[in-house]
């Protein structure tokens, strides 16, 4: 059930702030000081769930397999993989990492 | 798809791609989730990542210049690719087809892979031995490398990082993501400070992130 409110919640907020985009006047949303935090939010956000995914086990902070799959992809970004290729990368070096007993 | 591996059903899962559709709020949804946060600081997380699409929204109704009746339906498609390619377009009716075409195929596409990707996690069992949890961290990271331009999205990004993993045992689940988010204004609070104390009028580097 908890789910399905979190679900609701995001697709609510998620449909409002596209619509917003489309019906609001051009002036609220293009000061710049708006502009510039709606462009850094989503850095800090995607950085630090990166981060926690990578590193967290519930409320401990662990070095596993995982660490080896995201510096995989890390390289990969870094030659310009492709986006399935990058996500492919950490989660073939994560399971053989795993399967080794790391 | 990583959301089947971390405990949401089939439905649940088809229903965030139908009803979300903006890719890094539903892997963010889903992570918060899978760490045990409250549906509502989850929910909190994923809307911050999509109030970005407003921005998109704001450029593509001066290009598209669609009739208001359209724009509810509309609105749902307003995402990064189709920003991106509708942008590229140089009339406006290739504009609107550019859009509406990307819409729909992406729509159709993200569905059926999610449909896909949940049957084949239920099918495969334990994700985690096929390293499938590290899915999640990767897509997050092949998101954001692109938006780390200038040193400003560095200090954030890093300063994101630092309170992310440093708040992680101390505060309940999916709330040091939030905080995390502090990282934004909290730069640029003292980008400006450190702009007004030097005078000199560094010219705004205001990139947007629709060049992605």
């Amino acid at each position: 059930m908890n789910t399905w409110i979190a679900i609701g919640a995001t697709a609510l907020g998620c449909y409002a702030v596209k619509l917003a985009g489309l019906l609001v006047p051009a002036g609220a949303l293009e000061r710049p000081l708006v502009r510039r935090l709606s462009a850094l939010l989503p850095v800090a956000l995607l950085a630090a769930l990166t981060a926690q995914q990578t590193f967290a086990d519930g409320h401990a902070l662990v070095l596993d397999a995982r660490v080896a799959g995201l510096a995989a992809a890390a390289l990969a970004l870094l030659l310009r993989a492709p986006f399935l290729l990058v996500v492919a990368a950490a989660v073939v070096v994560t399971a053989g990492v795993r399967a080794m007993g790391g | 798809m990583t959301s089947a591996g971390s405990g949401l059903t089939l439905l649940q899962t088809c229903a965030l791609s139908l009803l979300v559709f903006t890719g890094a709020s539903q892997f963010a949804l889903v992570g918060a989730l899978a760490a045990g946060g409250s549906p509502l600081t989850a929910a909190a997380g994923a809307f911050f990542l999509g109030v970005r699409n407003a921005f998109y929204g704001l450029r593509l109704s001066q290009l598209l210049a669609l009739p208001r009746a359209v724009r509810p339906f509309a609105a749902q498609w307003v995402i990064d690719e189709t920003t991106a390619v509708a942008l590229a377009q140089p009339t406006r009716r290739s504009t609107r087809i550019g859009f509406a075409v990307t819409g729909l195929s992406l729509y159709v596409l993200w569905n059926l892979t999610t449909l896909l990707g949940a049957l084949g996690a239920k099918a495969i069992g334990d994700t985690d031995a096929w390293g499938l949890d590290a899915a999640g961290p990767a897509v997050f990271l092949a998101l954001l490398a692109p938006m780390l331009k200038t040193a400003t999205e560095r200090a954030v990004a890093g300063l994101a990082v630092l309170l992310g993993l440093g708040l992680l045992p101390v505060l309940p689940a999916g709330v040091p993501v939030l905080v995390a988010a502090l990282a934004a204004p909290a730069v640029l609070f003292l980008e400006g400070r450190r702009r007004h104390t030097s005078r000199n009028d560094a010219h705004e580097n205001d990139a947007p992130e629709e060049a992605r």
